[in-house]
């Protein structure tokens, strides 16, 4: 009975109208909360890295390799949190501020190979460790070989 | 020396996730991580990455730009030492340790682990 008192269902808005409220149920744009949290996190995790550097130096290391080896023990800690589920936690607090360090390189490197263990140890484990490592080392070395060519042409 | 590593490694994250949050939607931490390693190494053999380093430390080394900008500079060092087969030897050469570590370190750590959740 009531239901004949209710107004017709009428879309009466001006397209005007229309993308105000589009606009204002729109999630709020994200990106300077995405910038400052990808700042903060991958300032974070250099800091670290540079913190190893300086321990490797006091420990006696020439700095090229203390840097080297800050990158492998990096890559160590970025595989282990992988493991423990706690490097997945960073991520979705840190965007690119946990994907750009090599942290996240070791990141990409276990999670596919850990997810798909269970396609046995050659296709499973061995073929995903380069899901994505595998892209970067091509593209990576590849330009690193024009370089050099580029480079023993112009010499 | 840790400050100066926070703030460009920040920098370079903030890059990252500009890449991420204002191009096509199909761009993944995979693409993410091609860009800045290929980046990295155009930048290194132009020669304007190496003052990043002198500046940041660490905070231009640990994103993989760095790793990119270690492949170019190997193969043009190898270059001056050896020649043309420098080109092929010097990349992989300067970034064995970081490429050792990680498929090892990635080995280990998919063997020992199961995904949580």
């Amino acid at each position: 009975m009531e239901n004949k008192s209710m107004r017709q269902p009428t879309i009466v808005v001006t397209p005007e109208e229309y993308k105000a409220l589009t606009k204002q149920y729109t999630p709020k744009p994200t990106i300077v909360k995405n910038v400052v949290r990808a700042f903060i996190v991958g300032g974070i995790i250099c800091s670290i890295g540079q913190v190893i550097i300086n321990s490797y130096v006091i420990l006696g290391m020439p700095q090229l390799e203390a840097s080297a080896a800050a990158t492998a023990t990096m890559i160590f800690i970025g595989a282990f949190l992988t493991g423990l589920g706690i490097y997945d936690k960073i991520g979705k607090f840190g965007g690119a501020g946990s994907i750009v360090p090599v942290t996240g390189f070791a990141n990409s490197i276990v999670s596919p190979a850990m997810e798909f263990k269970r396609e046995g140890y050659v296709l499973g484990v061995g073929a995903k460790l380069f899901t994505v490592a595998g892209p970067v080392m091509v593209y990576g070395i590849s330009t690193s070989i024009v370089v050099g060519i580029i480079f023993f042409l112009l010499h | 020396m840790i400050i100066p590593a926070f703030i460009v490694g920040g920098l370079i994250c903030v890059m990252g996730q500009l890449l991420m949050d204002l191009t096509a939607p199909n761009i993944t931490p995979a693409h993410v991580l091609v860009s800045f390693v290929t980046g990295g190494a155009i930048l290194g053999a132009l020669g304007w990455y190496e003052p990043l380093i002198k500046i940041g430390g660490a905070g231009a080394t640990i994103p993989l730009s760095g790793f990119g900008y270690s492949l170019s500079k190997g193969a043009m060092e190898a270059v001056g030492e050896r020649g043309l087969l420098g080109a092929l030897s010097g990349g992989v050469e300067a970034t064995a340790v970081g490429i050792a570590a990680a498929v090892f370190f990635g080995y280990l750590m998919s063997m020992l682990f199961n995904p949580k959740g």
